[in-house]
């Protein structure tokens, strides 16, 4: 795999970790100013991406304007309560504890009798409950909610439309999970919660790369290969990587497009938002 | 010696907010004023921001704008000044352009030739390409026995396309100014800097010093416009393509710089490059494929 550049594996993805917190910090620091909200608050889990998040954010705006929100299940292992009141305590930020169980088991109840819930659904169910939670706590705290999914993660679509997926801005969605592990490593993350297998915590024991069949550094080798270089996916197989995972990870690429978009609006009138009437997201009023 | 200090003013403009971005240029003249700095030099769209889009009318301005020119009143003690905004003409076109600000007037007005719609850039959708490339005779704070200096302003993407430092090298400019709004993408230990942007602009700019035997004066913009981070690394490079002076990445500063423009003299005599370029052979082969293009002539 080390090819004529003589790069390893890891070298392709490895990142100058200083530059890149000072990189998002600059992304946070801005949006939070151009937005005028007076905090920043984010759904922490006790897993990397908002532990790393919630650093970065730290580090950016301060901790005395951070609030985190710990929303568990049920379903959600102790460990994870436990990871994430370990960052609250590193951080010294405002924390709050509000459980979804009792929305979730109120939406479950009000199914038609008889109907029975995939987990999917389920994990869905949670993860909107948690985005109108947060949204709901931003209005509260004058805040901004900021969004924790990775890249590897959106590309293949392992996230929730309109559930975790939802944000005001989000720093390290062009992060690959091995770059936030470097980066988490870099700004002090707990160790815990940087080894430890990732999980959307939708049951008892799941963790991402068992549930999705992969590891992460093989899906972000070949995720870098088929977005960042552009390679046929047959070039990609050329280089050793099993022809059934390259295709695979292709498939839910293509079948995860849309939840890296906004809705398309029809198009009727003269000028359209999303087609040919573009703003910034802010500008200030002009004279 | 025909010294001058110079200043790069790597500010993060505010995204549309023309009255904030005024002040902002004002404060740092005055700081490159009372830093002894002759020329203060700012990034690409700096008075407006850089992701317009749909603004970019509505913070366009003529050259003639009275606010354009009280800036350029600022500039009647020193420093001069290169500033950039959007350009509206007679004609209803809007340029991304670069004035110089001289002894309280606006001087000399570039317009970015190259405007750069691929990837992450979307320009040509919103402005026009300007077309023309002349270099222009500056004071810099300098008396009648220093003399003028000969200079060339290239916005962002112009120097990209060699050929435009070349022109502006061949018509006269001994200091190459580049205004950008560069966004930083390509985040990688194997890039220089750890940043793919910062490193194959530091190839280029070192090169384009070299080549054109010239200094190189390169501000780049800090700060956010929606998805995009700016990442600074204003430089000064010297005629023989050395890094002389270097801003930080990602924070703002007021780069000074002192330059010898006597040392291009020498440097044009020790390497005569722009003596031995073949204008005629350049311009006789950019012929022959245009019109081969064109289907004018056998390929």
């Amino acid at each position: 795999m080390s090819g004529e550049s003589g790069r390893t594996p890891h070298d392709e993805l490895a990142i100058d970790p200083e530059m890149v917190a000072a990189m998002c910090r600059s992304f946070i620091t801005s949006h939070v100013a151009s937005t005028g909200a007076e905090r920043v608050v984010l759904g922490l889990s006790g897993g990397i991406d908002s532990a790393l998040v919630a650093y970065l954010t730290a580090a950016a705006i301060g901790a005395d304007r951070l609030v985190v929100v710990l929303m568990p299940t049920a379903s959600s292992s102790p460990s994870s309560k436990a990871d994430a009141e370990a960052i609250v305590s590193d951080l010294g930020c405002q924390s709050e504890l509000i459980s979804i169980e009792a929305p979730l088991a109120a939406l479950l109840a009000n199914l038609p009798a008889g109907e029975s819930v995939t987990p999917v659904r389920r994990g869905n169910m949670a993860a909107r409950l948690r985005m109108t939670t947060l949204y709901d706590r931003s209005a509260l705290h004058r805040g901004v909610v900021v969004g924790t999914g990775n890249k590897s993660e959106m590309l293949i679509g392992y996230s929730t439309i309109f559930g975790d997926a939802a944000s005001a801005f989000n720093p390290i969605g062009d992060l690959y999970k091995t770059q936030v592990r470097e980066l988490s490593r870099h700004l002090g993350v707990p160790t815990q919660i940087i080894e430890k297998a990732p999980s959307a915590d939708l049951w008892p024991g799941q963790t991402d790369e068992g549930e999705g069949g992969f590891d992460y550094p093989t899906l972000d080798r070949v995720l870098y290969r088929i977005v960042d270089r552009r390679l046929p996916l047959e070039d990609v197989i050329a280089e050793g990587f099993d022809r059934e995972f390259v295709l695979r990870v292709s498939e839910m690429i293509r079948r995860s497009e849309f939840k890296r978009q906004m809705p398309p609006i029809a198009k009727v009138g003269g000028r359209s938002s999303g087609s040919d009437y573009l703003y910034p997201r802010r500008r200030p009023k002009l004279d | 010696m025909r010294r001058r200090v110079l200043a790069l003013a790597q500010i993060a403009p505010a995204l549309g907010d023309l009255a904030q971005n005024f002040a902002l240029h004002q404060a740092k003249i005055a700081e490159a004023r009372a830093a002894g700095a002759d020329l203060v030099i700012f990034p690409e769209l700096g008075l407006t921001g850089y992701q317009l889009q749909d603004l970019a009318p509505e913070v366009a301005m003529r050259r003639s704008d009275p606010r354009l020119q009280a800036l350029a009143k600022l500039t009647s003690g020193g420093p001069s000044a290169v500033v950039s905004f959007v350009e509206s003409t007679d004609d209803h076109r809007l340029f991304a352009a670069a004035a110089l600000l001289e002894g309280g007037e606006v001087r000399h007005v570039a317009r970015k030739c190259y405007l750069p719609t691929y990837g992450l850039f979307d320009e040509r959708r919103f402005l026009a390409a300007g077309d023309a490339i002349r270099a222009t005779r500056a004071a810099l704070g300098g008396s009648a026995v220093q003399g003028d200096v000969g200079i060339g302003i290239g916005v962002c993407e112009d120097f990209w396309h060699p050929t435009l430092p070349s022109i502006l090298a061949q018509d006269g400019a001994e200091l190459l100014i580049n205004v950008a709004a560069g966004p930083a993408r390509g985040a990688s230990v194997d890039a220089d800097q750890g940043l793919g942007s910062a490193a194959s602009w530091g190839t280029l700019l070192r090169a384009t010093a070299a080549l054109t035997t010239s200094y190189v004066a390169f501000t780049n913009r800090v700060g956010v416009d929606e998805s995009l981070i700016f990442w600074g690394g204003s430089r000064v490079i010297g005629p023989d393509g050395v890094v002389l002076a270097e801003a930080p990445l990602f924070e703002e500063a007021l780069l000074l710089a002192e330059i010898d423009l006597d040392e291009v003299a020498r440097a044009r005599t020790a390497l005569p490059l722009l003596r031995d370029e073949r204008l005629e052979l350049t311009r006789r082969e950019y012929d022959r494929i245009i019109a081969t293009r064109a289907g004018l002539e056998e390929a």
